[in-house]
């Protein structure tokens, strides 16, 4: 029973066996599912507090996979950015759990939708309990080979999901989805091949002490780069994420936008800024920095132009996955330390904020059977709670203030100015103005109360929709009043990311 | 007459335009896969793989088939997550459809009906010998899940009810019966040897041929019901055996 | 050497041809064949991998279990697709990218 010792390192394996169990449990049983979901998502955060609390006393850890070491078997690590990925994904995943249900049991008068309902809830929670397990297994796993295969989890499963509201369109964007992770999928296996080839070596932390100078390294990363950049949808591989994204169940679209991008770009940071990161050239980084600006701008314009709210904030997406990758360049000037703040930062709060804005989409939908932008008007009267919860959420994807947003935008502004790139520090401010066009268009909708528009012809909504974005919202917002908070869990263990926070804060 | 000419003119147009796009990739492609190729001429050949490693800890895995050894005992976890992600298959494909399947194969011939009668039992036995096999040669769940399931398509393709005739809860139970099984001997492990999947090395050849079987019927029953292509619950024919209880169920 | 040469760069072609194939065709059916083809060219690299001739070594189990790995994911991912496929094609007015207006699909004959 050595295992349940708070020292021990196998309490890493919870957040994935766990999640991977209920599913099972989920698919298999007919009744009690939901209870089931709640006590996985809800024993999913207390594991991952507990992991935090490892690493906070114990510092870094290592969990090998049946007792082999490194070269022959697998190992699951912690440290502080993905203890940071994974907390994010516990608190996003209990509020998203949560919301399903209440999108659910929403009362639907149409019978025929009644059933629909029943059957999409009945294959919802196996697949995003699944999905649970494989983005916490990718934040946690340490061998390129696992990666794939936790990959290819979650895109299986996020696949299925974004068919399941059984819309052709739906179905479609779906087939594309599927398509474009499976090249991505097929591109970073063939990445892993030729790293194989050149060093016969899976495991990460032996990579870093592989001589990095071989042609086949550089392809392998090349290789494996471009698969991740197709999965996370960067500018001119994002031709599939609007469609798939706005098209699905709105418990779909929080999962796929705000945990199942952040999981394939996580992978590709880590890999560019860890493990191959003597291999990366300053050109490389400037060219990732360009398609982030353009990403930024043509995503903003793109969500300023649509017509419907859903595929606003799916456009709003790409918009801000640009802004993670903006900060690359950045990472020349000191040693690489700063820029996982920015990204890690940058991917809680735009987590946190955009499920809170797909939530706050969903439950329009479901209230008013449309999402079209012009025909929002006099939801303020009748869903308080989630319009709050909207303007909340705008507040840190802007970058306002006290926002998480805004803590990762000053961060970028101020490298980008100590570096004198003074040019991504203006596509930042312009992106963030564009951001408040496209955010105030839809909020300036909900203020306006038609002529004659009584506010008691329909039942309130039940909390559980209206209440997990308010909340997720919140976070986002007091994600930057306590930044020092996930600053020290990321410099945890890392001693060259501790002296850069001591100083650099607002 | 004229609107369909410019139809076609456009759509010629658009075929050329293809052309010039076609073969701008085209070259594109020949200098990745040239790039690619003389790195791999380039890549020397004489790197010590794993072989080394799996050899000296083969005798601590309870199995002699050095494939087998890794997959199921040194990277036990990828295999795990592999075997779930064909159950999520299975649960992305309910998800999307019912069963086309119902349709009555009527006109199936005498000689098909005789030739699966002989054959499924045969596969059946053949992906038994597979499993077995597995421990010492070429062989394992995936191959023998693989025959099974293609007994399995047989059988569908073939008026005879027997996997029509399963309960859709007792195919749930199926499906899941190889990852659950799979998840429960490793936590069973982590709770003995403190590791996941860590094997205690006296019974690892017994653990490992139990989460075979049970995995190769799962996967038999996945390929099937992925063939089957939908969630089961449609109207099924009245079958006039509802002997068939078992996960690969036998046929008069 | 040469065997492993000769059969990585079969992989390879064969990658480059579903590659090409995925992008320039835009029939469903085709787009995952093509993406099948190209998983095929990867196996065929990795399997190669693992090749020593008689007598200079033991090979190398590791990748082996990664290409069944990697069959078997293929394997769910390709159904998977064909399904989505079957249903656009059944349940849709929208016609997918490929398929021509004067129905040379024949119609699905329903459930």
């Amino acid at each position: 029973m050595t295992s349940l010792q708070l020292t021990s390192p196998s309490w890493m394996i919870i957040p994935v066996i766990l999640p991977l169990i209920a599913g099972l449990l989920s698919f298999l049983l007919n009744r009690g599912i939901f209870a089931i979901a709640l006590t996985a998502a809800l024993a999913n955060l207390l594991a991952v507090s507990i992991l935090t609390c490892q690493l906070l006393s114990y510092g870094p850890m290592r969990c090998h996979m049946g007792g082999w070491q490194p070269p022959l078997g697998i190992t699951l690590r912690t440290d502080g950015p993905a203890l940071l990925m994974l907390l994010m994904t516990a608190v996003t995943g209990l509020a998203i759990t949560l919301y399903a249900r209440g999108y659910f049991s929403y009362r639907i008068l149409d019978p025929k939708r009644a059933s629909q309902h029943q059957h999409q809830q009945r294959y919802f929670w196996p697949l995003w309990l699944l999905l649970l397990a494989g983005l916490n297994g990718l934040f946690l796993s340490s061998d390129i080979f696992n990666l794939y295969v936790t990959l290819e989890l979650i895109a299986i499963a996020a696949a299925s999901l974004a068919a399941l509201s059984g819309k052709p369109a739906s179905q479609l964007a779906s087939f594309r989805y599927l398509l474009v992770n499976l090249l991505g999928s097929i591109t970073f296996l063939l990445g892993v091949v030729f790293l194989y080839k050149s060093c016969r070596v899976l495991d990460l932390d032996l990579l870093h002490n592989v001589p990095m100078n071989k042609p086949g390294i550089s392809a392998a990363l090349a290789l494996m780069s471009v698969g991740l950049l197709l999965k996370t949808a960067l500018v001119p591989l994002h031709f599939w994420l609007p469609p798939a994204h706005a098209n699905a169940l709105a418990p779909v679209s929080i999962i796929l936008s705000a945990l199942v991008v952040k999981g394939s770009f996580y992978l590709l940071f880590r890999l560019w800024f860890e493990v191959f990161a003597q291999l990366i050239t300053t050109p490389a980084l400037n060219v990732m920095g360009t398609l982030g600006a353009v990403a930024i701008l043509w995503g903003a314009i793109q969500a300023m132009r649509q017509h419907r709210l859903k595929l606003m904030i799916a456009y709003s997406t790409v918009s801000q996955l640009g802004y993670l990758f903006i900060a690359f360049p950045l990472a020349r000037i000191d040693g690489s330390t700063q820029v996982w703040s920015i990204v890690i930062f940058m991917a809680m709060a735009h987590a946190c904020a955009k499920s809170a804005m797909f939530m706050v989409a969903g439950t329009v939908f479901l209230h008013l059977g449309h999402d079209r932008i012009n025909d929002l008007t006099g939801i303020r009267a009748n869903l308080p709670i989630t319009v709050l919860a909207y303007g909340i959420a705008g507040v840190s994807l802007m970058g306002l203030p006290p926002s998480g947003g805004f803590i990762a935008k000053w961060l970028l502004l101020s490298s980008a100015l100590a570096s004198s790139q003074w040019w991504w520090a203006l596509v930042v401010i312009i992106g963030s103005l564009l951001a408040m066009t496209y955010v105030f268009r839809v909020m300036s909708r909900f203020f306006v109360i038609p002529e004659g528009y009584s506010s008691a012809k329909s039942t309130p909504p039940s909390p559980l929709l209206e209440w997990p974005a308010l909340v997720l919202a919140m976070i986002s917002l007091f994600l930057g009043l306590a930044a020092s908070w996930p600053l020290y869990i990321l410099s945890t263990g890392n001693p060259a990311l501790a002296q850069v926070f001591s100083g650099g804060l607002p | 007459m004229k609107t369909e000419e410019k139809i076609l003119r456009q759509a010629q147009n658009r075929n050329k335009r293809l052309d010039a796009f076609q073969r701008l990739l085209l070259f594109l492609i020949i200098c990745l896969i040239t790039a690619l190729g003389t790195i791999i001429w380039i890549i020397p050949d004489d790197t010590p793989g794993l072989a080394d490693a799996v050899v000296s800890m083969q005798e601590h895995s309870g199995v002699e088939s050095s494939v087998t050894a890794v997959l199921l005992n040194f990277r036990g976890y990828d295999t795990l997550l592999e075997v779930m992600v064909l159950l999520l298959a299975v649960i992305g494909a309910w998800s999307l459809a019912k069963a086309p399947f119902p349709r009555q194969v009527t006109n199936t011939s005498p000689v098909q009906m005789g030739v699966v009668r002989l054959l499924v039992p045969l596969m059946f036995l053949v992906a038994a010998y597979l499993v077995w096999q597995g421990s010492h040669l070429a062989g394992g769940a995936f191959q023998g899940g693989a025959i099974l399931g293609a007994a399995g398509v047989l059988l569908l393709v073939t008026d005879l009810p027997c996997l029509r005739a399963i309960p859709a809860q007792l195919l749930r139970i199926g499906l899941v019966l190889g990852p659950l099984l799979f998840v429960g001997v490793a936590l069973f492990c982590l709770f003995f040897t403190g590791n996941l999947l860590g094997y205690p090395e006296e019974t690892a050849g017994w653990l490992i041929l139990l989460i075979e079987i049970a995995c190769a019927i799962s996967i038999g029953l996945t390929l099937s019901s992925l063939f089957a292509g939908g969630h089961p619950e449609y109207e099924r024919p009245q079958s006039n055996n509802p002997t068939e209880s078992s996960g690969n169920g036998e046929k008069p | 050497m040469i065997t492993t040469l000769l059969y990585s760069m079969t992989g390879l072609l064969l990658f480059a041809m579903g590659f090409f194939t995925l992008i320039v065709h835009s029939h469903p059916l085709r787009k995952i064949l093509a993406v099948n083809v190209m998983s095929t060219g990867v196996f065929l690299i990795l399997v190669a991998t693992a090749y020593k001739p008689l007598g200079m070594g033991q090979i190398d189990p590791v990748p082996h279990a990664m290409v069944l790995t990697g069959i078997v994911v293929s394997v769910s991912v390709t159904a998977l697709a064909l399904l989505l496929a079957c249903r656009v094609q059944e349940t849709s007015n929208l016609d997918l990218p490929g398929r021509k207006k004067q129905g040379r699909i024949p119609e699905e004959s329903g459930q």
